[in-house]
């Protein structure tokens, strides 16, 4: 299935992009999509414990099962105000 | 959360390039405006409306900062933004919110937040203002990018997770105490 990516911050300028289309397997969760990514960019391994993610602009569970079209951005830790 | 349904006390002094119809939650790239955030979240019942602007700072962690370019998942931050506002409203009922967020680069001493928190009483305003504050920095999906003399760095904060209530319990005694 198609699956478009958003990355943020650092970990959009480690990926040298804030969008990405990536086929994945049908029934693939939002972490497994994070592990295709660390697998192509090993930089992002340091983040598996800090991110969020959300799915269709809202937050979701890493465990989150994706669909075809769906979008999942992963989130570095947050620092607004 | 909507702004009030009577007419805003505020509006007549509203400046700058905001209009009646901008909404209370929002991320934008222009200079933010606080009378009118105030504006928009306030009505003839309330007594007062407490309001909190976050500046850009000359320095963090013992370095020269020369500014800070802010990036944002901005759908989703101002789905944020109404979760805030849900949370303090059933914590203080009658009080309502409005929080602008900056993007992009925002120079040393410009606002890069701005919330307005509205209520019949005064302890309800300052506790939703302050509680605001406290969630816009543990679950909002903004990122600064600090750009210092010699470098630049991605602050990294908390990590988001908005159904935390740890974290969201934090917040509301930061908010009460």
């Amino acid at each position: 299935m198609h699956v478009n990516i958003r990355l943020f911050a650092r970990l959009r300028e480690l990926a040298g992009a804030a969008e990405l289309a990536r086929q994945l397997p049908e029934g693939s969760s939002a972490h497994d999509a994070w592990n295709t990514l660390v697998a192509e960019f090993p930089a992002m391994k340091d983040y598996g414990g800090s991110i969020s993610c959300a799915v269709n602009e809202e937050y979701s569970r890493l465990s989150t099962l994706l669909r075809n079209g769906d979008e999942v951005a992963f989130l570095p830790p947050v620092s607004g105000g | 959360m909507r702004p009030g349904s009577a007419p805003a006390r505020g509006r007549s002094t509203i400046s700058g390039g905001y209009t009646e119809q901008m909404a209370a939650f929002h991320v934008t790239a222009a200079p933010l405006d606080v009378q009118a955030v105030a504006g928009l979240v306030t009505r003839d019942s309330d007594g007062a409306v407490a309001t909190f602007v976050g500046l850009v700072r000359d320095h963090n962690a013992g370095r020269a900062v020369r500014w800070l370019d802010y990036e944002a998942f901005a759908p989703l931050a101002v789905k944020t933004f109404e979760q805030i506002a849900g949370e303090a409203a059933a914590q203080w009922p009658d009080t309502r919110l409005a929080i602008h967020h900056r993007t992009g680069r925002v120079a040393i001493g410009e606002a890069s937040v701005a919330i307005a928190a509205a209520s019949p009483h005064r302890g309800h305003a300052f506790a939703a203002c302050r509680y605001a504050i406290e969630r816009v920095k543990q679950i909002a999906p903004i990122w600064k990018h600090e750009h210092f003399e010699g470098g630049e760095v991605w602050i990294e904060g908390a990590t988001a997770d908005p159904a935390d209530d740890t974290a969201r319990a934090a917040a509301l005694e930061r908010a009460c105490t």
